[in-house]
């Protein structure tokens, strides 16, 4: 989301408008979707929190969890959040900058509401994490591998781990199921996928080869391009275990 | 004064709670007043977090008795659950005590991570008037990492790397380890029978 709106871009640019947030929401909702996660993506780079004021609207509507994630950078933030509704909070830029924020956050909420995005790039061979992604012009190395910032999140108390794996990004050609399967292993935490759904089978993939809790996709959803129930049909016709 | 009044225990989540009454078309009152807790027709525990926090303003409020005593439908939410429960493994602090039960640290093994975040399917394992019209099997919201066992105070399981209570009763008190606020149609429905109940 940017301004309000909800708005997609390919390998984090150029990103386009695509939506009203609450007409989106209670049509993903309606179609069955077993989670939101709603990003305000230049919230850490202009420096700024998340604009909060239609965290309350969504929740008002939505009948299953949702997550918040943008500039959230203090205890009191992510409380405001959660008392507006939202059932979770992601941080990534601000987790980089403050880990210890990680482990304020989990003993103050507890595990479960703290969700860790990771945005990883795969680069001669190694995985690293990058910060302020959602503006192409101040996007920079962290300077961390990622497997050692998944241990490290995990020990300070993350409840879930969302890997966006950004040389997929939008590009729709599948996730990046070699590198998601490397964080699973050493992955304790619910790991969601997020970077590179473009088919059904992608979905099936990643569950099979990556053995990932969840998967996460907007651009195929925001284009309906792959209705979710047809989705969850074919998951479960697959045998992935999903509520239908 | 009669409605549905929930207890502020103090938990970060509880609009999420308010929102989904008023999807049902009706109103709850967040409290932690004895007279408003007690006149109710039917009364709420959520809760996130720590239990011993929550002991801890329960009984600041002077909750914990008026808790034990009351005689209309209660349904407790998450910690809840644990709270009207003896208390957990996960620190030594007396909760209510109305169900028998302790919670204990779900097991972390491979392929059941911890905390267990996301939808499981539930089986009933007794009749109760919480699940009328949810068809066995149906799926719920759950964000835990500890959870009752199995007892005979258990009224519905979901399985992590064991089973454990999903749901569970003992006369007008009844509880659940997941969000029915979030579970879509069957925790609206969910929500709709407890209301419902006779006191």
């Amino acid at each position: 989301m940017r301004d309000g709106v909800v708005v997609k871009g390919v390998q984090f640019r150029n990103h386009r408008v695509v939506g009203d947030i609450l007409e989106l929401a209670e049509r993903y909702c309606a179609e069955g979707a077993d989670e939101l996660v709603f990003y305000d993506i230049t919230a850490s780079p202009d420096d700024r929190s998340v604009d909060r004021s239609w965290v309350s609207r969504v929740a008002a509507v939505l009948d299953i969890p949702f997550c918040v994630a943008g500039g959230i950078r203090s205890v009191e933030a992510a409380e405001d959040v959660l008392n507006k509704g939202a059932d979770k909070i992601s941080i990534n830029s601000p987790a980089l900058a403050e880990p210890e924020l990680i482990s304020d956050l989990a003993r103050r909420f507890g595990s479960q509401c703290v969700v860790i995005g990771i945005d990883s790039r795969e680069e001669g061979g190694g995985y690293f994490v990058y910060q302020y992604t959602g503006d192409p012009d101040k996007t920079l190395a962290a300077q961390r591998a990622t497997l050692d910032w998944v241990r490290e999140v995990q020990e300070r108390g993350a409840g879930e781990i969302v890997l966006n794996c950004m040389n997929q990004d939008g590009v729709r050609k599948g996730y990046d199921n070699e590198q998601l399967a490397a964080v699973r292993a050493i992955c304790k935490v619910p790991l969601i996928a997020s970077g590179g759904a473009g088919t059904m089978d992608h979905f099936l993939q990643v569950f099979e080869r990556a053995n990932v809790d969840g998967a996460l996709a907007a651009s195929v959803f925001h284009s309906a391009e792959i209705p979710i129930p047809d989705l969850k049909a074919y998951l479960a016709d697959h045998r992935v275990h999903i509520r239908n | 004064m009669g409605g549905i009044a929930i207890i502020d225990s103090g938990g970060a989540n509880i609009a999420s709670l308010l929102f989904a009454f008023q999807r049902l078309g009706t109103t709850a009152t967040l409290t932690v007043d004895a007279d408003e807790i007690r006149s109710a027709d039917c009364v709420l525990l959520p809760g996130v977090g720590a239990a011993r926090d929550a002991m801890t303003r329960l009984s600041d409020a002077g909750l914990v008795d008026v808790i034990k005593s009351l005689e209309q439908p209660v349904l407790g939410i998450c910690l809840g659950m644990q709270l009207l429960c003896e208390g957990s493994e996960e620190e030594d602090v007396e909760c209510l005590g109305i169900v028998p039960g302790v919670a204990a640290r779900l097991p972390s093994a491979p392929d059941f991570p911890v905390p267990n975040m996301g939808w499981c399917a539930t089986r009933q394992v007794a009749d109760h008037a919480i699940l009328a019209d949810i068809a066995d099997a149906s799926f719920f919201y759950f964000l835990h990492s500890y959870a009752l066992p199995v007892s005979e105070f258990t009224l519905a399981t979901a399985e992590h790397a064991n089973p454990f209570s999903a749901i569970i009763g003992r006369k007008n008190f009844v509880a659940a380890q997941f969000h029915p606020e979030r579970s879509s149609a069957a925790g609206a429905r969910l929500l709709r029978n407890f209301i419902e109940m006779p006191s």
